[in-house]
């Protein structure tokens, strides 16, 4: 009975990754949409969040399945939890990629303006965080995701930078406004897609090491 | 209502077999604490041991310092009867005296001790089985119905009476829901959660699920030995021993 239930927990974990992979592709062509103007990948991300969506319900439901038929404790437990709430940010993620492909295509329906913000480098710190938070998960290793807790103070210093220079352009150049706050929204975007990764970090220190070290703290139960 | 338990260097054989380990534990008046651990891990020795009911068993003896309130339960003095009757306990099986009515069952310790006072009586019985949570469904077959015509789970709340009518200070439960239904076992639950008003609990049970739901503390047991004792919460959320976490999910026992 045991292994069946080992079962159900592996078959979870890979669930999570495969959501977590597409959550992943869906930022790297959102990234790729801004990056070429192309609005190939936009329409990809559109159509891709059905499958995030999809994946979403399917681990919720495993989810519920296991926690009502087996009764699981301790490290099985917060496993679980912590699975439920990766999946509800991943899925978070997966709208936020939707988001910026919508301000790539508003951005593209007009002539390209050169803006003093460099979008890919954001995503690209962005991605990689929540990759290592994925990696984390993958093997549970909490220091690992430590280090994407660390990420985090970067990219929302980006998003700062992207809003002092992206208003000082607006206030100059009334004629960009329009493609300024598009880039902007991205910025935003992209802050919260870090916010996730660092949720799912957080997770997965919970899972690991029992530890709650959400909101800048480390509580462990007394 | 209830008193503290304090055990301390407390061993345990069965012959030459050791069962417990120097068990140091301090139970909390007026809460719930179960003691789990897999078959043989010594949990039902050790409350055993508490009432001086191991010692009954041929062969066996415990030797250790095990003080109930202010009563010390293994001092030179003791009582091994009076310790009996403070300390009460509810075993597996419902034992109800078989050919006695429902009144007599539950009077049947007060009888014991000497009890004579009718109307005294009459009101322990009642008392008790309301306690019991049992008084509503018998209290007009007390003298008509025998303990054995009552359902398993209704025995099970009897034997709870029984134990209560002579006013102990801990009550000890050795699995005491693991042969009910569902139902008579979440009657037994909402019971002992409210007993410990009361009374000083002890119940072990093989249920993880039930001394997750009705105990503020939860002590491990493994091969005689007290492994983890904390709160309940702590114990199955984040237990700080492997061997603890390893029992709870299932990866042995």
């Amino acid at each position: 009975m045991r292994s069946r239930f080992q079962q159900g927990l592996d078959e979870l974990k890979e669930k999570l990754l495969r959501m977590g992979g597409l959550a992943e592709q869906a930022i790297d062509r959102a990234t790729e949409a801004y990056r070429t103007r192309d609005s190939k990948y936009c329409q990809m991300v559109l159509t891709g969040e059905n499958a995030i969506n999809e994946a979403e319900r399917e681990i919720d439901e495993l989810s519920l399945d296991l926690l009502a038929m087996q009764q699981p404790m301790a490290v099985d437990l917060r496993f679980i939890l912590a699975v439920l709430k990766i999946n509800a940010d991943l899925e978070r993620v997966g709208d936020q990629a939707v988001n910026i492909a919508q301000r790539v295509l508003d951005l593209i329906s007009e002539p390209e303006v050169q803006l003093p913000v460099d979008i890919p480098r954001m995503a690209d710190s962005v991605s990689t965080m929540v990759q290592r938070a994925l990696e984390a998960f993958l093997d549970g290793r909490a220091e690992v995701a430590e280090a994407v807790l660390q990420m985090d103070g970067i990219v929302d210093r980006m998003k700062d930078e992207a809003f002092i220079v992206l208003v000082q352009k607006m206030y100059n150049e009334p004629t960009v406004t329009r493609a300024a706050l598009n880039v902007l929204l991205i910025s935003r975007n992209l802050e919260r897609i870090a916010d996730h990764a660092t949720n799912i970090a957080e997770d997965v220190i919970f899972w690991v090491r029992g530890a709650d070290v959400r909101h800048g703290g480390a509580h462990y139960r007394q | 209502m209830g008193v503290g338990i304090e055990v301390r260097g407390l061993n345990a054989w069965y012959g030459k077999n050791q069962s417990l380990n120097s068990i140091d534990m301090t139970v909390a008046a007026n809460h719930v604490t179960a003691v789990i651990g897999p078959s043989g891990c010594g949990k039902s020795t050790y409350v055993r041991c508490l009432n001086r009911m191991h010692e009954t068993i041929p062969e066996a003896r415990a030797e250790g310092s095990v003080k109930v309130g202010e009563m010390d339960v293994y001092g030179s003095g003791s009582d091994p009867v009076e310790v009996r009757r403070r300390i009460g306990m509810v075993f597996q099986k419902p034992n109800p005296f078989p050919t006695m009515s429902i009144y007599d069952n539950v009077a049947a310790g007060l009888k014991l001790n000497g009890f004579r006072n009718r109307k005294q009586m009459n009101e322990l019985v009642e008392r008790s089985l309301k306690l019991a949570a049992l008084w509503e469904e018998v209290k007009d077959y007390l003298h008509k119905k025998s303990g054995a015509s009552l359902s398993g789970g209704q025995q099970q709340r009897l034997c709870i009476a029984r134990a209560l009518a002579v006013e102990p200070e801990v009550l000890l439960m050795d699995e005491p829901a693991s042969a009910l239904d569902p139902i008579s076992t979440s009657k037994i639950e909402e019971l002992i959660f409210q007993l410990k008003q009361h009374y000083t609990v002890v119940i072990v049970t093989h249920n993880m699920q039930q001394a997750a739901r009705v105990a503020e503390f939860t002590a491990f047991f493994l091969m005689g030995s007290l492994i983890e004792y904390d709160k309940t919460e702590k114990i199955f959320t984040t237990p700080a021993d492997k061997r603890t976490e390893d029992y709870i999910t299932g990866r042995f026992g």
